[in-house]
């Protein structure tokens, strides 16, 4: 903190004595007048498109409201509707859980072992692998290029070659064939997934203070994993937590990928996520109440695991 | 040694698609319909690239169009977003005042969460702004993305010595002056990181419930438009796709060391 700010804090506690609180107060508030003015533009958008748009969702997650009409209070028939009555929001429930369980930890991984053997090479070499790694989760659609790849006739290049190999005799529909769809699509998710967290985790292994190796092996590290696991990982523990966030919110968060590889609603919804059931019911029907409750749980159910994860890897080289 | 036969084997199969993407981009037609089909281009050509021009040039709209759209989009977006984010992030890190915990931790639970949960109340919020139909309806929410705060206020707290600021302070330079000359200059790494992330969303923003007339949509949709086309248009597409790819990955190339000296301090509290 700086300390001029500090100085007219103490100035102002002591020309508080005889005042009242609220004078205090108001005058604190009058003092960071300055810092108020910067935070002003960006908190006013941020209230504004992020915490009032949450606010507003809960409430119409308790109404019926279709746009046209007023919203009408309903309680809680929309989430009695969506566990008890909506088969498909359960099969979107399920395959979300898949693309979570997968896509997250898996890309978390990878992020982390890819970083942990980048760091080993030489800063030419590591700049030019950090790329090739990074590079599709930054270039848009490109991962359109998949559906050729595996396009439903022999023109496709996995198609051709199998059926040049002779292991199978006609074309397969990839991604119109609900046994492939969700392999293929989590396959595809977590191409592009290795992002944020991946160059975080780069950073972080970059950040250990290169002295406690030496430490740790005259204290008898065995090997390099105990290596890793008291020393490397606690150090960029809060890379970790971080890459962590950003796994989990973008693998809760998998849905228009599915639309552009599969269609809507793909073959027998089996890709269907929670996500693009949300979007069948605010983009498509209409029904902006029961939409706004799906909204609601998948807030909740990101935030909650979040938490948990958080506190999960605060236990990271304890034992 | 096992570990790099590793790397280089996922580093492969991250590879292959945009490899395969680029030689297809490249292909004369009748190489796009070999059976069985060939990976890498044999006669390279850049036909693919010029009939962009030619089908776009049959559209409504002028291909120039949606190249300016998508530039205004991103460059706007993404200027707004570092000025704000900065500013917001130096008080938070560097100023002592009632809320600033508290805001804080606010901007990093909204981390937790996907935009889409918000989609259909944001909708109406830009709806009853009137900006339907208007650039601002992509711009402005784009300056208050919570990473690029969170980012910057992480890099401020750790990178700006507090020692520089108060002796600018008792030479009697204003905050505002103080942000430009002294905090800005400073935090470089940490804005040019704002900048790739804010930029590529941006511009790969494709169709948005936001804007419906067709002289306002971006290049990502009239990509879309190109390879819904049909599959005759396979070439054109992996051109197209090669093209809205170079520019974030240009700029990634460019900025990379800066977006790991800003990673390095990303790091977040239990």
């Amino acid at each position: 903190m700086s300390s001029i700010t500090t100085t007219k804090k103490s100035l102002a506690l002591l020309d508080n004595k005889g005042e009242g609180r609220i004078n205090g107060i108001i005058r604190e508030l009058k003092n960071s007048r300055v810092s108020y003015m910067f935070i002003a533009p960006y908190l006013l958008l941020f209230c504004l498109f992020t915490m009032l748009p949450v606010v507003i969702s809960m409430f119409f997650s308790f109404t019926y409201f279709n746009i046209l009409e007023p919203p009408k209070f309903v309680g809680f028939d929309n989430y009695i509707k969506l566990f008890l009555y909506d088969d498909i929001f359960l099969t979107a429930i399920k395959n979300t859980i898949v693309f979570a369980l997968v896509t997250g930890p898996v890309s978390y991984m990878l992020s982390l072992i890819f970083a942990w053997i980048i760091n080993e090479l030489t800063p030419k070499i590591r700049a030019f692998v950090t790329l090739v790694f990074y590079a599709p989760s930054i270039s848009g659609n490109i991962y359109l290029v998949w559906t050729i790849m595996f396009n439903g006739d022999s023109y496709g290049y996995a198609n051709g070659m199998l059926l040049q190999m002779g292991a199978i005799s006609e074309p397969i529909q990839w991604f119109h064939n609900k046994e492939y769809i969700l392999p293929l699509v989590i396959i595809v998710a977590l191409w592009t997934s290795i992002g944020t967290s991946f160059l975080a985790f780069i950073a972080g292994l970059q950040g250990v203070d290169k002295s406690l190796y030496e430490a740790s092996a005259i204290d008898g590290a065995k090997n390099r994993w105990q290596e890793l696991w008291y020393i490397t990982l606690p150090s960029m523990k809060p890379q970790l937590m971080f890459g962590a966030v950003m796994s989990i919110t973008a693998s809760f968060g998998v849905g228009s990928i599915v639309t552009n590889l599969c269609g809507f609603p793909s073959t027998d919804y089996a890709a269907h996520t929670i996500i693009n059931h949300l979007e069948d019911y605010g983009a498509i029907r209409f029904e902006m109440g029961y939409a706004s409750s799906i909204a609601t749980i998948l807030f909740v159910v990101m935030i909650l695991t979040n938490i948990i994860i958080k506190r999960l890897l605060s236990k990271i080289g304890d034992a | 040694m096992g570990i790099f036969v590793f790397i280089a084997l996922t580093g492969i199969f991250m590879a292959l698609p945009v490899v395969y993407a680029i030689s297809n981009a490249f292909k004369p037609f009748n190489e796009l319909w070999l059976f069985p089909p060939r990976f890498f281009v044999r006669r390279p050509t850049l036909k693919n690239f010029r009939d962009i021009f030619i089908i776009m040039s049959n559209s409504w709209v002028p291909f120039s169009r949606y190249i300016f759209n998508t530039f205004f989009i991103s460059i706007a977006g993404t200027a707004g977003h570092v000025i704000l984010s900065s500013m917001c992030a130096y008080a938070l890190a560097k100023h002592k005042f009632y809320g600033a915990r508290l805001i804080f931790n606010i901007i990093v639970l909204s981390l937790m969460f996907n935009a889409t949960v918000t989609a259909i109340p944001n909708y109406l919020i830009i709806a009853n702004l009137g900006w339907i139909d208007k650039f601002w309806s992509l711009i402005v929410p784009a300056f208050a993305a919570p990473l690029g705060l969170y980012l910057m206020k992480q890099f401020m707290e750790q990178m700006l010595p507090d020692a520089m600021l108060q002796s600018a302070r008792i030479d009697g330079a204003s905050e505002w002056k103080m942000f430009w000359i002294i905090v800005m200059p400073i935090v470089k790494p940490a804005w040019l990181t704002l900048i790739i992330f804010s930029f590529q969303g941006l511009w790969n923003i494709g169709n948005t419930v936001y804007i419906y007339r067709e002289e306002m949509k971006t290049l990502n949709y009239a990509l879309g438009q190109i390879i819904a086309g049909g599959i005759a248009r396979a070439g054109v597409g992996s051109a197209i796709g090669v093209l809205m790819m170079v520019v974030p990955v240009l700029i990634f190339l460019l900025t990379q060391s800066n977006i790991i000296t800003t990673m390095s301090t990303s790091g977040m509290k239990e």
